[in-house]
């Protein structure tokens, strides 16, 4: 008996380690995070300091929290520059079905709008527009390249 | 498009079990394609000339359309010509079948034309040279200008005649033309006959263009565009260039199809970060809310009766093929395999549903009975999506990207076919790059 559960504590720690380094090496590879995108190679800026585009995981909607960060230097920005409208693109990467991903880039537009207008920028002011799969920034086939089309982009439009 | 006149529909059949004519058994894939030997359609020498059309090798043309008609489909062998020792005019009249047989030939097409006051008329004939008997025949007469349809109307009959189901060569096929780089594409709605002849471009390119499909009642169609930067649902007249926008909707709608009958659209309409499924009524401009969840509902396609919408939503997590009564009622998942699944488009013979599966990495088309048991994957591609069904259940289109370098070269968009048996995988030709395929229903019917 002793010496089951003696064993059963060192399978533990062993599985502790086992899922601890797979989380390490899965995590930071490059510029991504799990899957979603955390470098500036394509960010272009609405104003200094002031990131245009957020990214998503795949199939995702959910904001993380460098997107988050990213929102609120946009809903900063906008409170700043009250005639200022935008408008958020939302885009999906290349491996899904065509239909599918012009309904996931609306749901990511949306998110990014959601977000803003908690922090107190008016829904009229943000209009949003999906392009799916049809617009990537980056055409290569590469894990890379779908994490940085992955994303919603604010654009001013006036 | 000019319309076909057949004056005279004469069937000269001799359909008669008890000489066991040649039949061909197209349920499954066919390793043993049949010899068929297609004779140049004599020209009467009475012709008269048309205007650019070569009257004296019409015969010739036509055979050669019919041939790569027969061809195409994987369950014929068409015989090379030098072979053949009877003449065009004579093989017509009364085949020497003992030649025909020497040469292997199992069945034997024989036809002559004459272009006369603007008119041409054609016969055809199709033999059986084992049984030494004719198996059909028919005459008919039509505009010169007609004479490509006139070799794909033979094909229809002659398929028919041996396979026992309707053929699907007297069709066209709409899709997106694609050009220029990948992050910088080009889309032009377009449409060509069923073997990438007469590709006309109807849209200019100025917007971006997706999603094309055929009313299968006639030559509308309902795509999606992006014109003013609006994405919406349009209808089109292919007859007449005219199109309207789908509906009043106040945000993008998406992923139309028509009903069975023609009277309506099936299209997504996305909103607040939400798409539902909602149909129009295209008489009464009615509209209804068929789905309501805050999931992603989207690519529905109605059962051939009418009563069911199949569509994919992410309700459970990821997307799945689900199936519900036309109303909205009943919704029931049918696909639990390993993997995503996503547009699920019913076949006009009702007992199977294709559809796109992604896993690992790897894009597939397959297909499924309609309660999602008995799924069958027939090819596997690094991406493939967008099946679409011949008229007459058998064959699938459906458009396949390739793997592209760092700076998005390599790239490239074709359309493929495949029978729902996973033989017969073939690329069909296109001008251009070419995704988004919707196959027409017979257009002489």
């Amino acid at each position: 008996m002793m010496f089951n559960k003696n064993l059963k504590n060192i399978l533990l720690v062993i599985f502790a380690t086992l899922i601890l380094s797979a989380c390490s090496t899965a995590k930071k590879s490059g510029n991504i995070d799990g899957d979603v995108y955390t470098g500036k190679e394509t960010v272009k800026f609405l104003a200094s300091g002031v990131p245009d585009r957020i990214f998503f995981a795949t199939n995702k909607s959910s904001l993380t929290t460098a997107s988050r960060a990213t929102l609120r230097k946009q809903a900063n920005y906008l409170r700043k520059n009250k005639n200022l409208n935008v408008t958020i693109e939302g885009h999906a990467d290349e491996r899904g079905t065509r239909e599918y991903n012009l309904a996931l880039g609306e749901r990511r537009a949306n998110a990014a709008r959601d977000y803003l207008m908690t922090y107190g920028i008016s829904g009229k002011r943000i209009s949003v527009i999906s392009y799916g799969k049809e617009k990537p920034v980056n055409p290569a086939s590469t894990p890379l390249a779908w994490s940085q089309n992955r994303r919603s982009v604010t654009i001013k439009v006036n | 498009m000019k319309k076909i006149i057949i004056l005279l529909v004469l069937y000269l059949l001799l359909i008669n079990k008890s000489f066991a004519l040649i039949e061909i058994d197209i349920t499954r894939g066919n390793l043993d394609p049949l010899p068929i030997a297609v004779s140049p359609l004599h020209v009467d020498v009475k012709s008269e000339n048309s205007e650019g059309i070569k009257i004296k090798e019409l015969g010739e043309n036509i055979s050669k359309i019919i041939e790569n008609n027969f061809r195409g489909t994987g369950l014929f062998n068409p015989l090379k010509k030098d072979a053949f020792v009877q003449k065009p005019d004579i093989a017509h009249l009364k085949p020497r079948f003992e030649d025909w047989r020497l040469i292997k030939a199992q069945a034997l097409v024989t036809g002559k034309l004459l272009v006369n006051e603007g008119k041409l008329k054609v016969e055809f004939r199709l033999w059986d040279t084992a049984a030494s008997k004719e198996m059909t025949a028919l005459a008919f007469t039509t505009t010169p200008t007609n004479w490509r349809r006139v070799a794909h109307i033979i094909s229809d009959k002659i398929y028919e005649r041996l396979t026992g189901e309707e053929g699907y060569f007297d069709t066209r096929i709409i899709y997106v033309a694609e050009s220029g780089p990948k992050n910088e594409r080009i889309k032009k709605l377009a449409i060509m006959d069923q073997d990438g002849a007469n590709t006309k471009y109807l849209t200019y390119g100025t917007e971006l263009v997706l999603t094309p499909r055929f009313n299968p009642k006639n030559q509308l169609v309902t795509y999606m565009s992006y014109f003013r930067n609006e994405p919406r649902v349009y209808l089109l007249d292919i007859e007449t260039g005219s199109q309207e926008i789908v509906g009043k909707f106040p945000g993008m709608t998406f992923a139309p199809r028509f009903s069975p009958d023609g009277k309506k659209i099936v299209m997504s309409f996305a909103k607040d970060g939400n798409s539902d499924i909602y149909t129009m009524d295209l008489d009464s401009r009615v509209v209804e809310r068929i789905t309501d969840h805050s999931s992603i509902d989207t690519s529905p396609s109605f059962s051939p009766d009418g009563k069911f919408i199949a569509f994919n939503s992410d309700r459970s997590g990821l997307q799945q093929i689900y199936v519900m009564r036309s109303d909205g009622t009943d919704v029931k998942r049918i696909t639990f395999g390993n993997g995503i699944y996503g547009t699920p488009v019913w076949s006009p013979r009702g007992d199977l549903i294709a559809f796109t599966k992604m896993r690992k990495g790897k894009f597939y088309i397959g297909v499924m009975r309609i309660d999602g048991t008995g799924e069958r994957l027939l090819t596997e591609n690094y991406y493939q999506e967008a099946p679409s069904w011949s008229p007459n259940g058998r064959v699938l289109v459906f458009y396949r990207e390739t793997k592209s370098g760092s700076k998005g070269e390599g790239f490239s968009a074709k359309l493929w076919s495949i029978d729902i048996t996973g033989y017969n995988e073939r690329r069909l030709k296109t001008e251009t790059d070419a995704s988004d395929p919707s196959w027409s229903s017979l257009l002489s019917k």
